[in-house]
């Protein structure tokens, strides 16, 4: 006699217990097996089964039953193998034969544990609804008694300064028959600041990103600032960057960010020596809002050759960031070194700040910046961010918003009479439901001086399948199946950086267009409307009171 | 969108001469308040242009409050003015309007200006705000050689109903407002002219910018950057910041106002000093649509446009006296002599300048500086 177990499958998964199931139309399948090599995750495998099936093939109705052998498209249901969602066997099937569907009474989450494991995944915070950023409208139109402005034809100038900012009183300037000069001799530091778009590309590594990827998006911001003439600049991410960069006159474009692991940065300073430019700035990194207060993990079978090279490691070795720099041990002296040290890596001519994650704590950190005359900016990088790994509790459990987190700052630097000194940048969930316009205007309303983006321009240049309903979500096992987040050439090949690079520029140059439709009918053209908070309403009295804003309704 | 009549002369004229002005645009203002500044006292205030001038309104309980509080900090009335109002339909009289001289405190004689100066202006807030609570104290300026009258209503019936055409009070700098009362409610704080130390501006239009530069400059821990029940109020802040308090020539306040671009800045000789004030003082760019007109302690008058022009402007009149207005149709009622062939309309990167006297006027031009 058979065990119960066995004729009862008790203890397997049913397919209603994973997020996506597989609906695959037999009729239309002509079983050319396209689907089953493309899914990243082995979900879907080639099966046979037995079909009874009626048939009659005389003049006069005479039905038998046959028993014959199919081939079909079977859905694993084992949970090491569940369906993503990815949805490539649908985008690669000739005849629209497949596609999975969310099912949202799924369990996946009580049994994606297996050996102990946490349930560890690549993408964002799983949290559909919308944001708090997206229930911000902008309220203060400029109707007859200030006449809105023309976005096609009155002046705008989008831009934004990175960089700490004198205030005028300690300007070295003094006035010399009439006008102002500035005093050569006053000796006094005048820190590096440079204007930049006020919407950047965000720490995106090599290593996290393919090779085609991070060469489409630096091949867009370049040609964005060289023919374009729109001063976009993107951070490389902690894992160093290609030599030939590093020594390329592009070089100004671009943030590299130095973090826990130091990735990369021998490569970048034995380069220093041969740097015809400077970089934009320098990032270091101290929290990511996605994962706050964890490491960061590029694993061994992600180091190929081109990575071992950039971040100077041997090849095949997993690359742990720690949650923390080891040597960091008070903001007031390592922190403040740190920064120091940086600047003067390059001779004081390139700011530097450090980016940390939302925090309650992020008002503490702030204020310590605004007492170091070198803390260049601080981003803040709230829980609707993104990342290429972490365990899951991490990214839908830890964290903090970024609006609340970032207005406070701002309110605290207003206070202080700062507000101009020390620029805050925004980052994680700009661009979430793909109103990244609307967004970075809420944020710049709010305080920001610039938003920082990540997750937006992957899913807008690079069509990431990922989305807040765990959709694919596998940054972390590098078989990313659009080839962003993969070192294996099979998959990134798929990526052509040209068609990147042109959707990098189509997404930054729309954007334009779009900020300056929010911006002309409430009558700003010339500044951004850093801290304009009168322009803006949420739709929840709470939310506005939180923001010390108004509540339309 | 706000009237503005601002004349400068040579030789002392009445304030009728602004109000009539502003007669002829009256099309642009609705009643809800009007505003005038004098500066360069004639008549009886000639003689006394060294002591500080209290321009309000008082109840009756308030003025004796604010007797109690001048006596206790040592000024001493020196002399009062009080307009002879009439009975005008429309007009809600209040109890006591007045411009009081008083003699500084004992202990101030021989202190500097400067100290002088920031007792006024202590005394000018501890006043408004013992008055704020029952509108029983309203003060608009305390200062030397300044006069500063304000009450709602329509100018020309203001005008008989303060008795100015009768009136010996008299000036050489005369600023006059009135106003179209759009988003605030109405309160004599909110009409313009503003005034602080020595500088005043008069705005029409909008300020989009009004709550990025209220924080910057309520944040500068300078006490007399309070109120802003009109977002006008800041653009005479802005203009005492840079000149009084950062000691920057006047034409700085074109630049900091509407900042030139990064190509603009490179054609000035000043560029350096220009791209640090472009950094430094961004949250004070206005952003408009305005047009400020204004005058700086030593009788200097000017107006400029925001970035886009969105507002007009002009400044016409003969040697020895100018307008600077907001219509024309004001000019021609104030200095109907003047060859208007020569009138100037002050377009984006224009600074009209009129020094005290009169005697010409000066086009600053920002991109050349």
């Amino acid at each position: 006699m058979e065990p119960a177990t066995r004729l009862d499958n008790n203890h397997e998964l049913s397919l209603h217990d994973f997020p996506y199931i597989i609906r695959w139309r037999d009729d239309r399948c002509k079983r050319c097996g396209r689907c089953t090599a493309v899914c990243p995750m082995f979900a879907i495998e080639p099966a046979v089964m037995v079909q009874r099936v009626l048939r009659s093939e005389g003049s006069l109705p005479e039905p038998k039953a046959v028993r014959r052998v199919v081939t079909i498209i079977k859905q694993s249901t084992d949970i090491g193998k569940y369906c993503t969602g990815c949805a490539t066997c649908s985008l690669v099937c000739p005849n629209d034969a497949i596609e999975p569907e969310y099912n949202p009474r799924h369990k996946f989450i009580f049994h994606k544990n297996k050996g102990g494991h946490p349930y560890r995944r690549g993408g964002r915070r799983n949290s559909p609804g919308p944001s708090t950023l997206d229930r911000l409208r902008f309220t203060r139109i400029s109707m007859l008694t200030d006449p809105a402005l023309d976005a096609g034809r009155h002046e705008f100038r989008i831009r934004t300064y990175l960089g700490r900012i004198l205030p005028a009183e300690e300007l070295p300037v003094k006035v010399v028959g009439g006008r102002l000069e500035v005093d050569r001799k006053s000796g006094k530091f005048i820190p590096p600041v440079r204007e930049i778009y006020p919407v950047m590309i965000g720490s995106m590594s090599i290593g996290a990103l393919s090779p085609n990827m991070w060469e489409g998006l630096a091949m867009g911001i370049t040609y964005l600032n060289e023919v374009e003439g729109m001063p976009v600049v993107m951070c490389s991410g902690e894992g160093g960057m290609p030599r030939r960069l590093l020594k390329s006159r592009f070089i100004k474009y671009f943030i590299p960010q130095i973090a826990s692991g130091y990735f990369g940065w021998d490569e970048i300073v034995r380069a220093i020596p041969d740097m015809i430019e400077d970089p934009c700035a320098i990032e270091i990194k101290y929290g990511q809002g996605a994962k706050p207060g964890d490491g960061g993990l590029l694993m061994a079978h992600k180091v190929l050759k081109l990575i071992a090279e950039i971040r100077g490691v041997p090849m095949g070795v997993d690359l742990p960031s720690p949650p923390t720099h080891q040597t960091k041990y008070s903001i007031e002296e390592a922190v403040a070194k740190m920064i120091q040290s940086m600047y003067m890596a390059w001779g004081f001519r390139v700011p530097v700040y450090p980016k940390i994650s939302g925090s309650r704590t992020a008002k503490a950190v702030l204020n310590n910046l605004v007492r170091n005359p070198y803390a260049a900016a601080l981003s803040i990088d709230g829980d609707d961010g993104g990342t290429g790994a972490a365990y899951n509790v991490s990214m839908d459990s830890m964290g903090h918003p970024i609006a609340s987190n970032l207005r406070e700052c701002y309110l605290d630097l207003v206070a202080q009479g700062k507000q101009n000194e020390l620029p805050l940048i925004a980052a994680g969930g700009a661009g979430k439901r793909g109103n990244l316009a609307a967004n970075s205007a809420a944020l710049f309303m709010l305080g920001a001086s610039a938003v920082s983006i990540g997750k937006y321009i992957m899913q807008a240049a690079a069509g990431c399948f990922g989305d807040e309903y765990n959709r694919c979500n596998v940054c972390n096992l590098g078989r990313c199946p659009r080839g962003i987040t993969t070192q294996d050439p099979r998959l990134y090949r798929r990526l052509d950086p040209d068609v990147v690079a042109e959707r990098v520029v189509e997404v930054f140059k729309s954007l334009d267009v779009e900020l300056r439709k929010i911006f002309a009918p409430m009558g700003r053209s010339t500044e951004l409307p850093i801290g304009m908070s009168d322009g803006i309403s949420a739709d929840d009295p709470a939310i506005a009171e939180r923001l010390k804003i108004s509540y339309v309704c | 969108m706000c009237r503005l009549v601002a004349i400068t002369s040579d030789e002392y004229f009445s304030p009728v001469e602004n109000i009539l002005a502003l007669e002829t645009m009256k099309e642009g203002h609705d009643g809800s308040g009007m505003g005038l500044i004098l500066k360069g006292l004639g008549g009886e205030f000639e003689e006394m242009r060294d002591f500080p001038i209290l321009s309000g309104i008082c109840s009756r309980e308030g003025i004796n409050k604010l007797d109690s509080y001048m006596d206790k900090v040592g000024f001493r009335l020196k002399y009062a003015w009080t307009p002879k109002t009439r009975h005008v339909k429309g007009i809600e009289a209040r109890d006591y309007y007045f411009a009081r001289v008083y003699d500084y405190p004992d202990v101030y004689r021989d202190r500097s200006f400067e100290d002088k100066e920031a007792l006024l202006l202590k005394t000018r807030i501890t006043l408004r705000n013992l008055g704020r609570d029952d509108e029983s104290i309203i003060v608009f300026s305390f200062y030397p050689d300044i006069i500063t009258l304000k009450e709602v209503g329509d100018p020309l019936q203001l005008a008989t109903f303060f008795g100015l055409d009768k009136s010996p009070l008299k000036a050489k700098i005369i600023f006059a407002q009135g106003r179209q009362n759009t988003n605030y409610a109405i309160n004599l704080y909110a009409c313009h002219p503003f005034f602080i130390q020595g500088y005043g501006t008069m705005t029409n239009g909008e300020n989009t910018a009004f709550i990025p530069i209220r924080e910057f400059l309520s944040s500068r821990g300078f006490p007399g950057y309070i109120g802003y029940n009109s977002d006008s109020e800041v653009f005479c802040h802005i203009l005492h910041y840079i000149c009084r308090r950062l000691g920057y020539p006047l034409f700085y306040y074109k630049d900091v106002i509407t900042p030139l671009n990064d190509a603009e800045i490179n054609m000035r000789p000043d560029s350096e000093a220009v791209r640090f004030l472009k950094m430094s003082l961004r949250p004070l760019c206005i952003d408009g649509p305005n047009c400020v007109i204004g005058f700086t302690p030593d009788g200097t008058c000017f107006m400029v446009q925001d970035a886009k022009k969105l507002r007009p402007g002009v400044v016409g009149g003969v040697a020895g006296k100018y307008g600077l207005m907001s219509e024309e149709c004001g000019l021609d009622s104030a200095i109907p002599e003047r060859d208007k062939s020569k009138d100037i309309f002050p377009m984006k990167y224009d600074m009209v300048i009129v020094r005290p006297g009169a005697g010409e006027v000066e086009v600053w031009n920002q991109l050349h500086g």
